[in-house]
């Protein structure tokens, strides 16, 4: 009844009825200057393809891995590792905020490998991130806020696509370095180092630790020798990002050496690393970022730091990939599968360029696609230019990103064939 | 010479450093009641019934994988959480203007709402836009909101300490002078940390000076079911704004109504004008979703979206929900007749009347710190307790410290 009294409420009252209420701003919306977004670069494919009706199609845009039937793989490792943890009825309480103890331990000792002298020293600090975008986002932030001494990053020449939105959206300024030579489809040694050689101090220097993203070109160990004297030189702070460790090469210490090589020569790197290709976590979100620090009490400082920068993103990370990609690495019976499993998808890979190369000559094809052997991982970085890559699309339903990069994991025995004759025809 | 040789060690979060100080307290009988998560009348984490099974649903299935989930998440987990938040019969979800983005728990879904907020609202990247939080709230809110951009977060007073109850009048006057199209952070159920919800004709006048002065509504649901234990009941706030023609943003957890605390399940729901603006709107969300986390964790989402879409599971887990809501009305009724009994001086109602997880004692920060020193209980510096962590073992030597606590601290 006190209801009534109140005229303030009377008058919400009469704005009860929703149509009362909604027709007379039914046109002004807070949101009307809001435009259209563009489909994403790279994930935007995907959706595109699904849409497509195709027999035939292709789905070349994201680098997620298919086996020779084309269909997505779940590791044995992987559901051996989901059966032992069903097993032990584990509860759901929240990680900390740097995230699952076993799995950062045990993530950063696939790194940094067994003998690293900086996990025996503790003076790294690794925190459990959403994948590989999750690790750059908080490692971008982390030296927007705390490398004061500069706020340029250098991406190589291309690279992934978004690297440049995250580090932008942290703060960061984005300056390129020569690394991809479209004469060659090969890697731009001597252009790398003369911007190596140009960067002001203190820069940070973007590499990608194997299988380059989108191009598939990586330096040679020797390459990387003179690349890591330079940048010491020059005094840049190096970010390696490693989504791909094991599916370079098959071998996850190979992968590997040019992360382990930096730091050996006193780089204290910061380092991404990814599970959703190597062990197939792609929608669990499991990655890892790791700050190399002076000593250990440094690295405490950094770990209080990260904190506090991931609590007001997500709180702590979510368990489930992690305790999968965890269990995984800490059980040696399962740490065996799981290396051979890699060492598979490597190889396939591997097989399906050799297999690609083969069919474009026998489609008469007279361009030299050596480099499609060269190349190593997940992609392959044709040489297709836009307007070709938009007739692969359209005339072929093959899908992939602009730039020319296709995902080899995407590549069949079973559609090697009309790949090689779409690309082909778009290109003789 | 490091580069990080001037990074300072920052201050823990406050809250889970006390549960780190519990577990290494040696007392047998501590208690935490800091960090808000269920326990059961043992004192333990309660994995839901209906969780365990539909974990072995997913198992059985051998048709799921873990592939990576659509930028803005799994698309039946995001309409059938936008429908409990909104409720079934929701005209603007019939109206078909309500979008959502699955987001890592409900941090994760604030945290893209302001992000979107901070570049597109009030024009573009203003981070001028004042956004209010009520005094006190959840400590995150002032971080989450700060760290999108926004250079002006004021409280908005909330709690009245003198007469441990809503200060309506202070809410309602600060509504009145806030600046055009500033954004509130309104708590949707069982308000984080003190338990006061507006009454129903509360939030109506909340409701009529927010439409009039143009003020942005941004609701964080937390604890939606936990509080009454009906799901319908806890969202009636929410629903009445969109009654009343509201666009705005609800930031949805399901961390504590399915204790899935640690698999990061949230849903951000937008409701606009019509179908066009979430259209765009949902555009502009991918690109943030994409700098930040790519695309969400599925194991959560796959979870909750498996049981609000299978009618006997849905059934099941409002049961599960009523259990932990139950639990938790009868340890507020127990700590209330305790004290009662104990002739504990002040007055201790306040403890009935509050609602959800958290109760907002009234004990000051001295009295809180002889808790824990002398009693080995655990408790945020606020005086917030968490009332999961009271148990039919424990309820007695909680009573019996808070009487001695106040009567001999002051």
């Amino acid at each position: 009844m006190s209801l009534l009294k109140s005229s303030k409420v009377i008058s919400s009252i009469g704005t009860f009825s929703p149509s009362l209420g909604v027709l007379s701003t039914r046109n002004s919306s807070w949101w009307g200057g809001v435009q259209m977004g563009p489909p994403d670069p790279i994930l935007g494919v995907s959706e595109a393809f699904k849409r497509d009706t195709s027999p035939k199609k292709m789905n070349l845009g994201v680098g997620a891995y298919r086996d020779d039937h084309g269909k997505p793989f779940v590791l044995d490792c992987v559901r051996k590792a989901e059966a032992l943890i069903a097993s032990k009825q584990l509860d759901k309480e929240y990680l900390a905020i740097g995230g699952l103890g076993d799995f950062t331990k045990s993530c950063a000792l696939l790194a940094l490998g067994a003998d690293s002298e900086v996990l025996k020293s503790g003076r790294n600090i690794t925190v459990q991130t959403i994948s590989g975008t999750g690790s750059l986002c908080v490692g971008a932030n982390f030296l927007s806020r705390f490398h004061s001494a500069s706020c340029d990053v250098y991406l190589p020449k291309p690279s992934w696509g978004n690297h440049t939105p995250i580090f932008r959206d942290a703060g960061m300024q984005l300056k390129a370095y020569r690394y991809y030579d479209p004469s060659t489809c090969g890697f731009d040694f001597s252009g790398a180092l003369d911007d190596i050689s140009k960067m002001p101090e203190k820069s940070v220097i973007m590499l990608h630790a194997c299988a380059h993203n989108p191009t598939g070109v990586d330096p040679k160990p020797e390459q990387w020798k003179e690349i890591a004297d330079l940048v010491k030189k020059r005094d840049l702070l190096v970010f390696f990002d490693m989504a791909y460790q094991g599916f370079a090469s098959g071998d996850i210490d190979r992968d590997a050496w040019a992360v382990r090589h930096f730091i050996e020569q006193g780089h204290n790197i910061v380092l991404s690393q990814s599970f959703a290709k190597n062990m197939g976590l792609y929608g669990e979100r499991v990655g890892g970022f790791t700050v190399v620090c002076n000593d250990a009490e440094e690295a405490k400082r950094v770990e209080s730091q990260l904190k506090i920068l991931i609590r007001p993103i997500y709180s702590n990370p979510p368990m489930n990939g992690a305790r999968i990609a965890a269990t995984i690495l800490n059980t040696p019976d399962l740490y065996k599968i799981w290396l051979e499993e890699v060492h598979g998808m490597a190889n396939r890979i591997i097989k399906m360029r050799e297999q690609l190369a083969a069919n474009l000559k026998s489609e008469g094809s007279t361009h030299n696609w050596q480099h499609v052997i060269d190349q190593i991982g997940m992609f392959c970085f044709t040489g297709l230019k836009p307007e070709q890559v938009e007739r692969l699309t359209k005339e072929f339903s093959v899908y992939m990103t602009k730039d020319g990069r296709i995902s080899m994991a995407g590549v069949t025995s079973g559609n090697v064939g009309y790949l090689a004759h779409g690309i082909h025809a778009v290109t003789k | 010479m490091s580069l990080f040789g001037e990074v300072p060690q920052a201050t823990p979060v406050a809250v889970f450093k006390l549960s780190n100080d519990f577990k290494e307290d040696p007392n047998p009988m501590k208690v935490n009641l800091g960090v808000g998560a269920y326990r059961t009348d043992e004192g333990q984490p309660w994995v839901l019934p209906v969780v365990k099974k539909v974990e072995k649903i997913i198992v059985a299935d051998n048709s799921l994988n873990h592939e990576y989930l659509p930028i803005l998440g799994l698309p039946e987990f995001r309409s059938s959480a936008s429908k409990i938040a909104l409720g079934e019969d929701s005209p603007a979800i019939q109206e078909n203007r309500v979008g959502a983005v699955q987001c890592l728990g409900g941090t994760g879904a604030l945290k893209m709402g302001a992000e979107f907020l901070r570049r597109w609202y009030n024009g573009n990247d203003n981070m001028k836009t004042p956004v209010y939080v009520s005094a006190p709230t959840w400590e995150n809110h002032n971080s989450v909101f700060a760290n999108a951009g926004f250079e002006d977060v004021r409280p908005y007073k909330y709690w009245d300490a003198e007469k441990r109850g809503l200060d309506l009048a202070g809410f309602l006057g600060d509504l009145e002078t806030a600046p055009k199209h500033s954004i509130f952070v309104l708590h949707a159920c069982a308000h984080n940390p003190t338990g006061t919800d507006p009454t129903h004709v509360e939030w109506m006048q909340v409701a009529e000076v927010m439409k009039r002065r143009k003020l942005f509504v941004f609701f964080d649901s937390a604890y939606q079911g936990f509080a009454s234990g009906c799901l319908d009941k806890d969202a009636w706030a929410v629903r009445y704004f969109v009654t009343q023609g509201f666009e705005m943003f609800c930031a949805q957890s399901f961390s504590k109504n399915f204790g899935l605390y640690n698999e990061r399940v949230g849903n951000l729901t937008i409701v606009a004008r019509d179908a066009d603006n979430v259209r765009r709107v949902l555009s502009q969300m991918e690109k943030i979703v994409r700098v930040n986390w790519s695309n969400p964790p599925s194991q959560g989402a796959r979870l909750v979206a498996i049981t609000l879409n299978t009618a006997e599971l849905f059934a099941e887990w409002k049961d599960n929900v009523k259990t932990m809501a139950d639990r938790v009305l009868l340890m507020r009724a127990s700590l209330q007749a305790k004290l009662q009994v104990l002739g504990t001086p002040g007055t201790w109602d306040h403890i009935t009347q509050q609602i959800g997880m958290f109760s907002f004692t009234g004990l000051n920060p001295k009295q809180v710190e002889y808790m824990i020193k002398e009693r080995s209980i655990y408790l945020m510096a606020s005086g917030r307790i968490n009332m999961c962590g009271l148990t039919t073992k424990n309820i007695d030597y909680v009573a019996e410290s808070i009487h001695e606590t106040v009567v001999n601290v002051q």
